[in-house]
């Protein structure tokens, strides 16, 4: 698999792939998308730039252990869950703060910051049990 | 009931672990005096508590409490009848002395703070216990007091001994507490009531159910392994290892009480039944008597006094059980008098340990001048154990005889049984009292001199108190004795007993106690080398059989570890696949009934395509020799899936299912080149026809559910109502995210969670692996 042209374009199509999914996991709540598929396709898009460039590399690039990630995912749902105590509504009821920003009304809310949670925790489960897979590669 | 008197009781019920929460910076400011300080948390709830006295008095109930969980019915709620308000007090008031005595007894000790930590919960969870209404409460609060007596028992934890019996302290208590739960569940389902309050309003319905032996068993084993009662009575002794402060408090005066309580509590609703009247009683009276052999048989003052406790606890479950009017009177009043004298007598074998340096009564002797409060202390619990006037003692032991002299008949067998324990019990309160302090001087492993003020002021306050309880008998009894009877009575019940006996059969009975005592006293060794001999020819106990019992569980879930978890792969994988079939199958064929024949639907050309495509990609992973092919075939296989989803209208799933199969293949791929398989498959003919086998029955059985659950008409109510809402309340249009992140946002929650733990444990085993293959490479070089 180490090819020169997919290690060259590893780059550029993890890359976006990243960018895909961050897309992906924003439109979500009114488009087909949302949190888990987006961090899938991160997760996708880190397991094959390191099958072609080498897992130390993605390890530099998420600059933290993905487990890390998928750790600071689940505190942000469960804290996308706990706000709603400072509203005196059940756990886990949605808020929204829909600022405008430059004219454009930006829906801002806890259900935001949950899916975000989502994302990170299945980009960082599924490329902490990539890497390690492709790092047993490598002995 | 004011409102402000509910807040108080609350305050009341939570001030000891308030307390227990800041004890150990005290003690590190304070040093041990820090017991000065901390015995004002017990002194100021004995005080809130005494203020009922008058209302409960009178015969009222004070009772108030929270909504806890209102959806379950659940309160914080507390019920205090003379019952739960005479225990406050003694586990409020002993508490007082327990901490002054536990500031001087553990001075300097490095985990003082922890330890009076230990003891302000157990305070807390004690007092709790007893002022409990609702059932939940009452089982949390008697978890807790076998949780914190099992950290007071484990408190000098770097010794086995001390390990050992915390432990076992803690399954026999907990394994009783479970059955009291159960037990409580059964009472619940009988009657319906979730509090003691309800339940005692309840009559004869819990006597008169079909369920009542059942529900009287369990409660009866969360009140005999609590209470010590044989054959659960071996904990006890054992939790000796405790330092005294806890002996003095927990297994004597309060906590092993608290299966007595129970059963008194119980009276009104279960008492006064043939098995009741049957099982309590004998337990109780088989308790009395090992005890109080067994106690004679120690020389360590502790284990003599535990012995003797676990008699007296015998001894109240025996008159609760009897369960008549005087009985009943019996139990109340020595229950009152034990707790005294007991607790004064364990804390003067404490304060000989730590002023003598041991508590091996063969060894100690002459000590009166050396130290006389604790002599003169000793001497008066003694008098009381005795139920010698004029202490509350003599009472409780007068009203025994009184209730169990005039009966006749079957109560002949247990006024003797009481007649000797008591004879024995006796014996040993004198032996405790008398031998470290009469005699020649014996050189002792300290010096002997009088402990300081923290440590003979509770002794002989409580033993002060047992005289003046029995002096002003009338009082004590219109404050205390009365309404804690008529409590466990269920009726009003006048409790008359004074210190001027009548003639006739109870003194006699006393007489003849006495006289057996001192009989005993006088042969003490030679009556112990006597049981010692016995036992030794017996061998085998209760406390071994503990041994056995716990080795014995080790051993079986060894072995069925073994048979379960046999490490080999393809044995869990067929397990899984024939439960997953037979599941599957056996209730669509046995009790559903097989779905009928579909309907072939008209589909476009390209539909039948990707279909196609589907069910090839499936046949070469049958059929295919190279495992890389089969991969990527299942992986086209469900690429295709991903396609009919979205042709059908589902691109949420479609788009899921396409990254799920590409990170399926890719992984798939790591793990499977990494495992070195040989290429071709070796599997001999029968095994290969047993897997296709189980393969094929758990294909059928996903079909033929698919099918049925097809085939039951389509309830839009769900579909519908997140169509109608998801914009409206969710802001979101895209209803499969909206369920997801907002109307079932608690369920993701949830299985992120499972992700991630998932993601940890495949990590460690992934991690396991690689480790070991470079020590097995290292080795090979």
């Amino acid at each position: 698999m180490n090819t020169v042209i997919f290690r060259t374009a590893a780059p550029y199509i993890a890359a976006l792939m990243v960018i895909f999914s961050i897309f992906v996991l924003l439109r979500g709540h009114n488009e087909p998308g949302g949190g888990f598929i987006g961090g899938l396709m991160g997760a996708s898009a880190f397991a094959i730039y390191g099958i072609a460039c080498g897992v130390s590399s993605v390890r530099r690039a998420l600059y933290l252990h993905p487990m890390t990630w998928s750790a600071i995912g689940l505190f942000l749902g469960a804290a996308a869950g706990v706000m709603s105590v400072f509203f005196g509504v059940p756990f886990l009821t949605g808020l929204w703060a829909p600022p405008e920003i430059f004219g454009i009304e930006v829906e801002l809310s806890s259900i935001l910051l949950f899916d975000i949670g989502v994302y990170l925790v299945v980009l960082g489960a599924i490329t902490s049990i990539a890497l390690a897979l492709e790092e047993r590669e490598e002995d | 009931m004011s409102t402000s008197g509910d807040s108080l009781t609350f305050l009341a019920l939570i001030l000891p672990f308030l307390g227990a929460a800041i004890a150990p910076f005290l003690t590190r400011a304070l040093g041990h005096n820090a017991a000065w300080v901390l015995a004002l948390i017990p002194l100021y709830l004995f005080f809130h508590f005494a203020g009922f006295v008058p209302e409960v008095a009178a015969g009222g109930v004070v009772a108030g409490g929270y909504p806890w969980i209102p959806s379950f019915g659940v309160d914080f709620s507390w019920y205090l009848d003379g019952l739960s308000l005479t225990f406050a007090l003694l586990i409020t008031g002993i508490g007082t002395f327990i901490v002054l005595y536990a500031g001087g007894y553990l001075k300097g000790h490095h985990h003082q703070g922890r330890f009076f930590s230990f003891i302000l919960m157990f305070m807390g969870a004690m007092q709790g216990l007893v002022a409990a209404d609702s059932f939940l409460m009452l089982f949390v609060f008697w978890e807790l007091t076998s949780i914190t007596s099992f950290l007071l028992i484990g408190f000098d934890h770097s010794r086995e001994a001390s390990r050992r019996a915390a432990i076992q302290a803690l399954v026999v208590t907990g394994l009783g507490g479970l059955a009291l739960l159960a037990g409580l569940l059964v009472i619940w389902n009988i009657t319906g009531a979730t509090s003691l309050s309800e339940l005692l309003a309840t009559g004869d319905a819990l006597r008169g159910s079909g369920l009542y032996l059942p529900a009287l068993l369990l409660v009866l084993g969360g009140a005999f392994t609590k209470s010590a009662q044989f054959p659960f009575h071996f904990w006890l002794p054992n939790a000796m290892e405790a330092p005294t402060p806890v002996s003095a408090y927990l297994h004597s005066a309060t906590m092993v009480k608290a299966g007595v309580y129970l059963l008194m509590r119980m009276n009104p609703v279960m008492g006064e039944t043939v098995y009741w009247e049957t099982i309590l009683p004998i337990f109780g009276g088989v308790t009395l008597l090992v005890g109080a052999l067994l106690a004679v048989r120690q020389t360590d003052l502790k284990l003599m006094l535990a012995y003797t406790t676990v008699a007296s606890l015998g001894l109240l479950v025996m008159m609760t059980g009897l369960g008549f009017e005087h009985a009943i009177e019996a139990a109340v009043l020595y229950l009152i008098a034990h707790s005294l004298f007991k607790g004064a007598m364990f804390m003067v074998a404490g304060l000989i340990d730590h002023e003598a340096g041991t508590r091996d009564v063969t060894k100690l002797g002459g000590l009166r001048k050396a130290m006389p409060i604790t002599f003169a202390a000793a001497l008066l619990a003694a008098i009381s154990m005795g139920g010698l006037p004029p202490m509350f003692g003599f009472l409780a032991k007068e009203e025994i005889y009184y209730a169990l002299g005039f009966e006749g008949g079957w109560m002949t067998l247990f006024t003797l049984v009481a007649l000797l324990g008591n004879a024995l019990m006796f014996a040993v309160g004198f032996a405790v009292a008398l031998k470290p302090f009469l005699g020649p001087e014996v050189e002792t492993p300290k010096h002997a001199h009088e402990g300081p003020v923290l440590l003979w002021l509770g002794p002989l306050f409580l033993a002060l108190t047992g005289i003046a309880a029995a002096l002003l008998s009338s009082q004590t009894h219109a404050l205390f004795s009365s309404p804690m009877a008529s409590a466990v009575a269920g009726e009003p019940t006048t409790v008359t007993i004074g210190l001027i006996p009548g003639i006739g059969m109870a003194l006699l009975l006393s007489v003849i106690t006495v006289i057996l005592g001192i009989v005993i006293y006088r042969g003490l060794g030679f009556t112990r080398d006597r049981i010692a001999g016995t036992l030794a020819a017996i061998g085998w106990g209760p406390d071994r059989g503990f041994d056995q019992a716990i080795s014995g569980i080790i051993r079986l879930a060894v072995a069925v570890t073994r048979v379960i978890q046999n490490g080999r792969l393809d044995t869990y994988v067929t397990i899984t696949f024939v439960a997953i079939a037979a599941g599957l199958l056996i209730p669509i064929i046995f009790l559903d009934g097989l779905p009928s024949w579909p309907t072939i639907p008209m589909l476009p050309f390209y539909e039948w395509v990707i279909i196609a495509i589907a069910v090839i990609g499936l046949g070469v992973v049958v059929l295919t020799a190279d495992r890389l092919t089969a991969i990527v075939s299942i992986g086209i296989q469900g690429f295709a899936v991903a396609l009919i989803f979205l042709l059908m209208g589902a691109p949420d799933l479609a788009f899921t299912q396409f990254m799920v199969e590409t990170l399926s293949v890719v992984i798939l791929a790591l793990v499977m080149t990494r495992l070195k398989l040989t290429q071709s498959d070796h599997r001999p003919l029968g095994e290969k026809a047993l897997d296709i086998s189980i393969a094929g029955l758990c294909g059928v059985g996903i079909t033929l559910v698919l099918l049925s659950v097809t085939q039951v008409p389509f309830d839009p109510t769900l579909s519908e109502f997140f169509a109608t809402y998801s914009y409206a309340i969710a802001h979101g249009r895209n209803i499969v995210n909206v369920i997801l992140v907002d109307f079932r946002a608690m369920d993701t929650l949830g299985e992120i969670a499972v992700v991630m733990v998932a993601g940890l444990a495949i990590l460690a085993l992934v991690r396991i692996r690689v480790k070991r293959t470079k020590e097995t490479t290292e080795a090979r070089r």
